[in-house]
């Protein structure tokens, strides 16, 4: 399981990753979590300027059979989208910590992030949620 | 928090396999093996196999068992031949689904009843209540399990396990043969839109068949296929599921699904107000959706037959459609409204998506 869970990463309970590098965080969601979905279809994240607040909705991604929220690890500004997952959906399950990325962020607070989970915390939480 | 889901005799099988598992009307069933979509398509471009064990069946025998059977169904099982089978809705009073289900006569005074899992006890309760004429009833879900092989390859890998004759069997009916030295009942019948085999057998030679089937479907590219595409099959299909589009509170009439209403027959549970309504006119209508904006319909959905106005009418069934590639979903309308190439909006999370009233099934599958 920890090969799927990049040491570099932070983790929420909602199953989102967050890279951080500067003050820039680019937000996808785990491997984990893209195996529960199954085949996704269709990925509504915001446009370029939106502010997201950690904790809080800030889009959808759907596979064939379901809806999931998407929840902020961080807040701050939206600075890019993944536009090449209007087409390809299926990267986020096919590479969910690369090609599959969601949004990049500008940090309004990079304390946040210290409250997540680490690689180690997070694999034992998905473990446990999957019993 | 599994323990209580009951489970058919290929649970192991499906654990074996890796399939992820759901509850499934009190069933532990799998889902998807390894990929909904790709499940999806093998049944579309070559075969596939479902274990619907879960599916009950119920048995009728005795020289009342043909009036018990049109007593509490709208179809005429009266014109069944001995070897065929139809689709069936059982009924209550008001004209409304107790379920659906097939109809297969295995001989003049026998029928066997495929009827969905959820509902198999209150069916045959319902069925042992309205028995004045004391036909012989059981409800046999235990004694069968069921296997669908469904696709276009269908019939060539089947045709080489059993020398039952396949070439001869036409669309809903069935016969009795081996496959692969295992008794089976082979009905020509399914729920994908595709040339399909449903084989009952006895649950202890269930995963017998079953490995005997993958391994001969190997050339063929054959896939163990979970319920999540057989739901999105039977969608594309534009068949209706119970507890989706037909309820205890809707009746085969708002369904479209007159074709199976033989009034004609004489009197049955719920003729009086089906007559009624088919007088009177209907006033909602299942109709089929396809997105035109960017959005996914999903059950439960609401549906705008103006970009203004309040809601009209709901989604029942809605989902992408992995092998038309489009967002397709069923929807009660106000009947008024039930025009092909009618623009109408779903409510996609708060927002207004366009869409089209669109013809059913939203797929046919290509003649030979």
């Amino acid at each position: 399981m920890s090969n799927k869970t990049p040491p570099n990463l932070r983790y929420t309970k909602d199953h989102e990753w967050i890279l951080v590098d500067g003050s820039t965080g680019t937000i996808g969601i785990t491997d984990h979590a893209q195996d529960a979905l199954g085949d996704i279809v269709f990925v509504d994240a915001p446009k370029t300027g939106t502010p997201v607040q950690a904790g809080k909705v800030f889009g959808t991604v759907e596979s064939v059979k379901a809806v999931s929220d998407l929840f902020s690890p961080a807040s701050g500004e939206v600075t890019e989208v993944n536009d090449t997952l209007k087409d390809s959906p299926e990267s986020v399950n096919e590479d969910p910590y690369g090609k599959g990325w969601l949004i990049k962020i500008k940090l309004s607070d990079k304390s946040e992030v210290d409250a997540l989970m680490t690689a180690d915390q997070y694999s034992a939480y998905a473990a446990q949620e999957h019993s | 928090m599994t323990a209580t889901l009951r489970q058919t005799a290929l649970h192991s099988v499906h654990k074996r396999l890796g399939a992820k598992m759901v509850d499934f009307g009190g069933w532990d069933m799998p889902v998807e093996y390894g990929g909904l979509i790709r499940e999806h398509m093998a049944v579309r471009t070559a075969v596939g196999l479902f274990d619907v064990s879960h599916m009950g069946e119920i048995e009728v025998r005795g020289p009342n068992a043909l009036a018990l059977v049109q007593k509490v169904t709208c179809n005429d099982a009266s014109k069944l031949n001995v070897g065929q089978a139809h689709y069936n809705c059982l009924m209550y009073e008001h004209g409304t689904l107790a379920d659906d289900l097939l109809t297969y006569r295995v001989a003049d005074d026998h029928f066997f009843l495929v009827v969905n899992a959820a509902n198999q006890d209150k069916d045959f309760e319902w069925m042992r209540e309205n028995n004045s004429m004391s036909a012989t009833l059981e409800n046999n879900g235990d004694r069968y399990s069921l296997l669908a092989l469904q696709g276009p390859k269908a019939a060539e890998m089947l045709g080489a396990l059993t020398s039952a004759p396949l070439g001869t069997l036409k669309y809903y009916w069935f016969t009795h043969g081996d496959v692969a030295g295992i008794p089976c009942r082979i009905a020509r019948t399914g729920y994908t839109g595709e040339d399909c085999f449903e084989l009952f057998c006895a649950p202890g030679a269930a995963e017998k068949l079953w490995d005997i089937l993958i391994d001969a479907g190997q050339p063929h590219g054959i896939l163990p296929c979970g319920l999540g595409a057989r739901n999105t099959l039977r969608l594309e299909a534009g068949m209706a599921l119970y507890g989706h589009e037909i309820d205890a509170s809707h009746t085969p009439l708002e369904a479209c699904l007159d074709r199976y209403v033989k009034l004609e027959k004489g009197d049955f549970i719920g003729r009086a107000a089906l007559e009624k309504q088919k007088n009177e006119g209907i006033t909602r209508k299942l109709v089929g959706l396809e997105m035109t904006g960017r959005g996914i319909a999903r059950d439960g959905y609401p549906v705008y037959l103006s970009e203004e106005g309040d809601a009209a009418g709901i989604i029942t069934s809605g989902s992408p459609a992995p092998f038309l590639k489009k967002n397709i979903a069923f929807a009660y309308v106000p009947a008024p409204a039930a025009e092909m190439g009618r623009a109408v909006w779903v409510g996609v999370r708060g927002q207004r998506v366009a869409a089209q009233l669109v013809a059913t099934p939203f797929y046919k599958r290509p003649k030979k």
